[in-house]
């Protein structure tokens, strides 16, 4: 059989996460996400730009996913970034986490780490003082999920 | 079990700077998903909030969910015009809360 190690870890992994995760497991719907998402910013339609996501194209370890979130903003008392919130789409309950800025932070960044079931999109939604709304998403694909069996 | 957080904050900074401050402690983060030998399921023990104050006026803060690693990582900027006493805190599911303090003074 013409099986070259590369090829054959590819499809041992992938089979080791299948079993891993048996399918059994309820994933988060698209659903969870928009309703998340409009539960956050109150129905309010987010727009593109001033929030950036930063993480890795390929996390080899989805225990421990290094994630970065960063607003363009002033940060005084009447023009600052709230909050940011991190959602993961496929795994078992998409939120991640909640940042809580205020103008003492002096600049709307954080990160931290994460964990991942499985390849997905990761989104970010940033809330300013001004009431505006700010989206950003990321594909990050996982070579081991980090949810345990 | 929680063991003492590790925190990086500058000894000294000039009025105004922003600094970067890092935080990490040691926490098993038990998401609740896993199982047990026996098929049960592990209740969930995650740290759900972390603070940091600065002279009583919060800076940062973070709601969190079972999504967030094994002993959560933070790093985060503060604006400091003064010297003062950042003031850290971690709330357990438990309802057990771990507490550090760290200073700056301004050069």
């Amino acid at each position: 059989m013409n099986l070259t190690r590369r090829k054959f870890l590819t499809v041992s992994t992938s089979a080791a996460v299948a079993t891993f995760f048996g399918g059994s497991q309820a994933f988060a719907t698209v659903d969870e996400i928009n309703k998340a998402i409009s539960e956050f910013t109150g129905g309010g339609e987010p727009e593109s730009g001033v929030l950036t996501l930063k993480t890795p194209e390929i996390a080899e370890n989805g225990n421990s996913v290094p994630v970065s979130v960063a607003v363009e903003s002033p940060m005084t008392d009447d023009d600052y970034v709230e909050s940011v919130i991190i959602l993961a789409e496929d795994n078992p309950n998409p939120e991640v986490a909640t940042f809580h800025f205020s103008p003492a932070s002096g600049e709307g960044k954080a990160s931290t780490r994460m964990r991942l079931a499985k390849t997905q999109n990761v989104v970010a939604v940033a809330k300013m003082s001004n009431g505006k709304f700010y989206k950003a998403s990321n594909n990050v694909k996982v070579t081991i999920g980090g949810c345990g069996g | 079990m929680a063991a003492k957080p590790r925190i990086k904050v500058p000894k000294k900074a000039s009025a105004g700077d922003i600094i970067t401050i890092k935080t990490l402690i040691s926490h098993k983060m038990e998401s609740g998903q896993r199982k047990d030998k026996e098929g049960k399921v592990i209740p969930r023990k995650i740290i759900n909030k972390f603070t940091c104050e600065f002279n009583g006026n919060s800076v940062f803060s973070c709601d969190i969910d079972p999504a967030i690693s094994a002993n959560p990582y933070f790093e985060f900027k503060a604006k400091v015009n003064e010297a003062g006493t950042f003031k850290f805190t971690w709330v357990d599911d438990d309802g057990s809360v771990i507490e550090a303090e760290k200073e700056i003074t301004i050069s």
